[in-house]
């Protein structure tokens, strides 16, 4: 799995609530049974005037010069709720996407994220709007410093925001695990689980 | 202290506990279906591992099949062949159910994991699909999941899971008639916000909970996840422990006995404790109808479009102006003013059988609005057989709706079928969200009685209003 130790990027304000996975990948872009080739169809709703010929829409946020390369979101209330498509956080990684920072996360896309190296950051709206107003200024020179260790992100010397995440959820993402093999490492647990269970619930059992 | 149904559901699943709020969750079954399953399944064969449990995995092609008679394996959807053919061919090769087209068991996954009794009471059940939640009406431990953690679930038969906090919404005394489970969800949802139920499992319970049937329980779990919800549950009782007997997969003779006594123990301890409790008075609840673009945008069906200038919070202002534009409404306009294109019953909210009979009844000799394309979606091929046999298939025709195959249908735009560009579509479906059926299609979510009866006037209707008029208008007086 791919790793997130720190990252330092230009962000971009997408300051709305209950962004859904709908609108961060159109089911109609999922073409082919694959994770790739997505992040051309990432917003494709909102970042394109004429979706089928691609003509950018100049008003949308990653489209202005002023968030080109744009690598931090920055969002409001139940991000990526909706539904399950993993393939969102693979268009929004396959763009570029290290970190979203928003309110709250909708519960399928936040493990979704975690299973990506894309780092979900909670933080409480004012944060949001103080990190908002430093990089308004100039978001090319006002990059944000993120470091997961720490759990900080750093604007200024003067500007360092604290944040929390649980520490598997963080220690998954440091080191790259595997999800699978580590389960796997518990794999005589898991045995001796279902030996019992059998006995104790053998109508589950097919 | 007592536990609560989730605790007790929880612990009983949990093969080790990691400390920090975290356990490894055993999963009792795994469904999957073309759209999202297949990618999973190939990602198994490419890193050569295997399905630890295959005998408890299921699939069923729902989301990407066309619903016309006649279907095949050729979709309106570009390429919807292959998301099929790769899902057969890979289901074929990890030695799992498949639930194909043509088969008599297919149809929308969770109306059919009820059904065949896949998911039972007490079960643990993922699926890489959101509305897998809609199985906590049977009393499951079911929620909806990405494509990477069903791929540790086919291979583990485990989950990491961080447990949720525990919320309950009891529904007080009792619903109006007209009013169901579909007009409570969304009037919970319009109250307490789309994020309202954000980081809790959520046990629904109340004397209005006891009185719904058990389908209506699934409706009701369904859209928890509209309402951000880790999962709905509603505990087990006599009618699921009914619900249940003899279903396909579900245990029979002395170990389904067995299974029932242990159903009758899930229920949340009188001493548990909640860190949420939420109080809805059902005397309150109306037939609710979405005016928006997310399921918190949602109103009595005799209310108004909202004023965005009375809603202090700037985001969610901008929020609610832009959904005005984009549902091309103007604020205040009353509910019932609004016309509609498009009337569509369907989706795993609310096409199973008990949806269907209130509609067609209803329909018995009214007939859809002359502009206004109906089509109705059974969700299941059971479901499709049984309502044939009740003759609601001709009732629908008569009426004016297009009568289909099973599946997910027009509840999504997949590039496939779509009402078209700016049609407002009245829908039993579970999401509003902006271009969720076409590419500027506007969506009003509400109960299959709303959507029949607002297609046979063509302007979102309440049923009761047509019932009481037809009722007291004076014998002998022109139609």
């Amino acid at each position: 799995m791919r790793k997130f130790t720190t990252h330092a990027g230009v962000a971009a304000p997408l300051v709305r609530n209950n962004i859904d996975t709908d609108a961060i990948i159109p089911s109609v872009e999922m073409k082919r049974v694959s994770r790739h080739g997505l992040s051309d169809g990432m917003f494709a709703a909102w970042r394109y005037l004429d979706r089928e010929n691609r003509v950018p829409n100049p008003d949308f946020v990653l489209n202005r010069e002023r968030y080109q390369g744009a690598s931090i979101l920055l969002s409001g209330i139940n991000f990526g709720c909706g539904s399950s498509r993993e393939h969102a956080v693979w268009a929004l990684a396959e763009y570029g996407i290290r970190v979203i920072i928003a309110v709250s996360f909708g519960v399928i896309f936040r493990s979704n994220c975690l299973a990506n190296g894309i780092l979900p950051i909670s933080l409480p709206s004012e944060l949001i709007e103080q990190i908002l107003c430093y990089i308004d200024e100039d978001p090319q020179k006002h990059k944000l410093h993120i470091d997961l260790a720490k759990r900080t992100i750093t604007a200024t010397d003067d500007f360092i925001v604290h944040f929390d995440i649980g520490d598997s959820d963080a220690d998954m993402l440091l080191n790259g695990l595997d999800p699978v093999d580590l389960t796997l490492r518990q794999d005589d647990q898991i045995r001796a689980f279902q030996q019992k269970d059998r006995l104790n619930r053998p109508w589950v059992y097919l | 202290m007592g536990k609560t149904l989730f605790d007790k559901l929880w612990d009983l699943h949990t093969v080790a506990d990691l400390g920090d709020g975290e356990a490894l969750l055993y999963i009792d079954r795994i469904f999957l279906h073309e759209r999202t399953g297949s990618i999973a399944l190939q990602s198994i064969t490419g890193k050569n591992r295997h399905i630890r449990m295959p005998s408890h995995v299921f699939v069923t092609m729902d989301h990407i099949v066309d619903t016309f008679p006649g279907r095949g394996d050729d979709t309106l959807m570009p390429s919807g062949r292959e998301f099929i053919e790769t899902t057969r061919a890979e289901a074929k090769a990890a030695g799992i159910q498949l639930f194909d087209i043509g088969d008599k068991r297919q149809g929308i996954v969770h109306v059919i994991s009820p059904e065949l009794g896949i998911a039972l009471p007490g079960l643990t059940l993922v699926c890489p699909d959101s509305h897998t939640c809609s199985l906590g009406g049977l009393g499951a431990l079911a929620w909806g999941i990405g494509s990477t953690d069903a791929e540790h679930a086919l291979t583990t038969g485990i989950l990491r899971i961080r447990k949720p906090r525990n919320m309950r919404v009891t529904f007080t005394s009792e619903l109006k008639p007209g009013v169901t489970a579909k007009d409570m969800i969304l009037h919970l949802i319009g109250r307490f916000t789309a994020a309202g139920g954000n980081g809790h499992a959520v046990e629904f319970a109340g004397p209005a909970i006891d009185s719904l049937s058990v389908e209506a329980r699934l409706t009701l779990c369904n859209m928890a996840v509209e309402f951000s919800a880790f999962t709905g549950l509603v505990a087990p009782d006599e009618k699921t422990i009914e619900f249940t007997r003899g279903r396909t997969y579900a245990p029979r003779g002395a170990a389904w006995k067995n299974a029932a006594a242990h159903w009758q123990s899930l229920i949340s301890d009188a001493d548990a404790h909640f860190d949420a409790e939420l109080m809805i008075d059902c005397a309150e609840i109306k037939p609710s109808v979405t005016w928006g673009t997310s399921p918190q945008h949602t109103v009595s069906i005799d209310g108004c479009v909202p004023e965005p200038d009375e809603e202090r919070d700037p985001v969610r202002r901008r929020a609610m102006i832009r959904a005005l534009d984009y549902m091309g409404l103007k604020p205040g306009e009353p509910m019932k003013n609004i016309p509609v294109d498009a009337a569509f019953i369907g989706s795993c909210t609310n096409a199973r059988l008990s949806d269907l009979r209130p509609a067609a009844e209803y329909l018995r000799g009214r007939h859809v609005a002359e502009a206004v394309r109906a089509v109705v979606v059974p969700g299941s091929t059971t479901v499709k057989a049984a309502a044939e046999a009740e003759g609601l298939d001709r009732i629908f025709t008569e009426a004016g709706f297009e009568w289909r195959e099973s599946g997910c249908s027009m509840c999504f735009y997949a590039g496939g079928e779509t009402f078209g560009l700016g049609k407002r579509v009245i829908s039993t479906t579970n999401r509003n969200f902006e271009g969720r059926q076409g590419p500027g299609t506007r969506t009003h979510l509400a109960s299959p009685l709303t959507v029949a009866a607002s297609a046979c006037t063509g302007k979102i209707t309440e049923a009761g209003d047509v019932e009481l008029a037809e009722s007291t208008r004076p014998q002998g007086s022109a139609a």
